[in-house]
């Protein structure tokens, strides 16, 4: 091997002046292989808003004519209104109990060194790894034991427990690159330790709590396996949709609905990574 | 206590508790209650509550319990394994075949913050008997009859999963890649190794961890999947999470939902476990 290995590495950066390297052409297969992967992870989510537009009832090629019925019919339906209130009233709830308790967290987590950080961490992580059927069946089984009837609010402390590693992190990664000496200037200079946190910490990690709202709101508005359990007859968004799944004749409304709800989700979660930049970008 | 929570150890543990307590209750109590019941019989619609063994056995010796449960596991293997072996080389692109790494982070990202029940409702209809891919191979005259092997089997319940899990496989993959420190790669040219050997004894055994990582965050939660095998699994491809799902709705018992919640998380532990001791042993014997 004569080139230094660094050089097959690092892409060879357009040489300006010198001779092109007498380097053969070579097919360039791994790009290809990535470029075939992601018309693969592509291909079901743009496959939903592709047929809703169609003017038929299957979903097969090929495409009949366009048309935007699908989507007028969906503001006729008082069940799909009320599970969309739902999923709206237990994202919005979750989201803000996620994050409230993954901001304290998070602020512990990288501002103490204290004895059982470790295991409080990895505590809190925890909601990721346990298979959704069996935290959906033995917090039924719990919450019936307590008297809990199955309602929004059981939902709201399912979601919550999911939601959470995903605000630990996010608010993890944002008081991260947080300058301490801030707090103590502000200290000095006699705030109180409430009007530091109010008037320092809380707007330098403001965008953080952004992402992380986004981000919860998000996970609760899409999870369908523990409200499918906990929800009785008060369903969720996705709840709904797997109600109507059943039925060919609505079909098209369904994909109607999922491509809404595929939009509504990238938007969010969009603006939570450019909320996320910001946070870790900002000192 | 004033004084406590002046300390390191009394803030950290103060401003942390609410979260982990939140987790810590709900997974012990669940789980507590979750013993309870499994030692309990239904007996139409009363709970029994003399402790018995009678669901673990019936969970032991009934073989519709050991075939479901043997085939989530086979099929969770299979797509650990499918996603692992399809994302390692989109990582390995990333990490040293481009510039724009933020950009493909993201590209591979984007399509997992839309609703996993709408792609799997999705991958039911492109691989239907009247489905997307049938009608497009057909309209493409390379097919006369609809394919029926697409739906309603493992095949398209690992290609379904294979697909859903893709960045949690991919991420920790890239991580691990990225982390190789670069002389150790021009050493290895120098003293003579051709491509294939350097990747083979430096950069596969140095991903390991990342491989590990990134197996045991699929295995775990496709052992108790549930949308997948009820919407493209039919009933060659249903799992143990449907049988659980089962006992808690229209069969009612949920003494036997409980034994096969515990039976389920148990077997995945232990597979869990002796797979990261067999990858870490193989990982040190590859170097």
């Amino acid at each position: 091997m004569s080139t230094p290995a660094s050089d097959q590495l690092n892409k060879p950066m357009a040489s300006s002046l010198s001779k092109p390297m007498r380097k053969p052409f070579r097919f360039p297969w791994l790009l290809a292989y990535a470029i075939g992967y992601l018309i693969f992870l592509y291909l079901p989510v743009l496959l939903l808003p592709l047929f809703s537009f169609n003017d038929g009832t299957i979903v097969a090629f090929p495409m009949k004519g366009f048309t935007l019925k699908w989507y007028a019919q969906l503001g006729e339906q008082d069940t799909l209104l009320q599970a969309m209130m739902n999923s709206l009233i237990v994202g919005a709830v979750t989201a803000l109990v996620a994050t409230s308790l993954g901001l304290f967290a998070a602020r512990a987590y990288v501002r103490y060194r204290f004895k059982g950080r470790e295991l409080s961490e990895g505590l809190v992580m925890l909601p990721l790894v346990i298979p959704g059927i069996i935290v959906a069946s033995s917090m039924l089984v719990l919450f019936i034991s307590l008297g809990l009837r199955p309602s929004l609010t059981t939902v709201i402390l399912g979601h919550v427990f999911v939601a959470l590693p995903f605000a630990v992190s996010i608010m993890k990664s944002a008081f991260d690159d947080f300058d301490q000496s801030l707090e103590e200037a502000a200290f000095d200079l006699g705030e109180s330790v409430i009007g530091t946190f109010r008037r320092v910490t809380l707007p330098i990690v403001a965008p953080g709590i952004v992402a992380s709202l986004l981000v919860t709101f998000t996970v609760s508005f899409d999870e369908f396996v523990l409200a499918f359990f906990l929800s009785g007859n008060q369903p969720t968004l996705p709840v709904y949709i797997w109600s109507q799944i059943r039925f060919p004749a609505k079909l098209p409304n369904t994909l109607a609905l999922g491509s809404l709800l595929l939009l509504a989700s990238v938007l969010l979660l969009l603006t939570a990574e450019y909320f996320r930049r910001r946070s870790t970008k900002s000192t | 206590m004033a004084g406590f929570l002046k300390t390191e150890t009394g803030r950290g543990l103060a401003l942390s508790a609410p979260a982990s307590l939140y987790v810590g209750l709900l997974v012990a109590a669940p789980l507590g209650i979750l013993v309870a019941y499994s030692f309990w019989t239904q007996t139409y619609v009363e709970i029994d509550k003399t402790l018995t063994w009678a669901n673990y056995l019936e969970a032991a010796t009934d073989p519709l319990v050991r075939h479901l449960m043997l085939r989530s596991i086979a099929i969770a293997g299979a797509v650990t394994a499918a996603t692992v072996m399809l994302a390692y080389p989109i990582a390995y692109f990333i990490a040293f075949r481009t510039q724009k790494k933020t950009l493909w982070l993201l590209l591979i990202t984007i399509p997992f913050w839309s609703s996993y029940l709408l792609r799997v409702f999705s991958w039911k209809l492109i691989l239907g008997f009247n489905g997307v891919m049938n009608s497009a191979l057909i309209s493409l005259g390379l097919i006369e009859e609809p394919l029926t092997f697409l739906l309603y089997n493992e095949f398209a319940v690992v290609l379904t999963l294979a697909h859903a899990w893709a960045p949690f496989a991919i991420l920790p993959i890239y991580v691990s890649l990225q982390k190789i420190d670069r002389s150790l790669l021009e050493a290895a040219t120098d003293l003579g190794c051709s491509k294939l050997e350097r990747f083979i004894r430096v950069t596969l055994p140095l991903t390991v961890p990342g491989i590990i990582a990134a197996s045991l965050i699929i295995f775990i939660p496709t052992v108790g999947d549930y949308v997948t095998p009820s919407l493209v699994g039919g009933s060659q491809g249903k799992m143990v999470a449907n049988l659980i799902q089962v006992q808690f709705g229209p069969a009612n018992n949920w003494p036997l939902g409980a034994t096969l919640s515990l039976v389920a998380m148990a077997s995945v532990g232990f597979v869990a476990i002796l797979f990261v001791i067999l990858a870490t042993a193989l990982g040190r014997r590859i170097r």
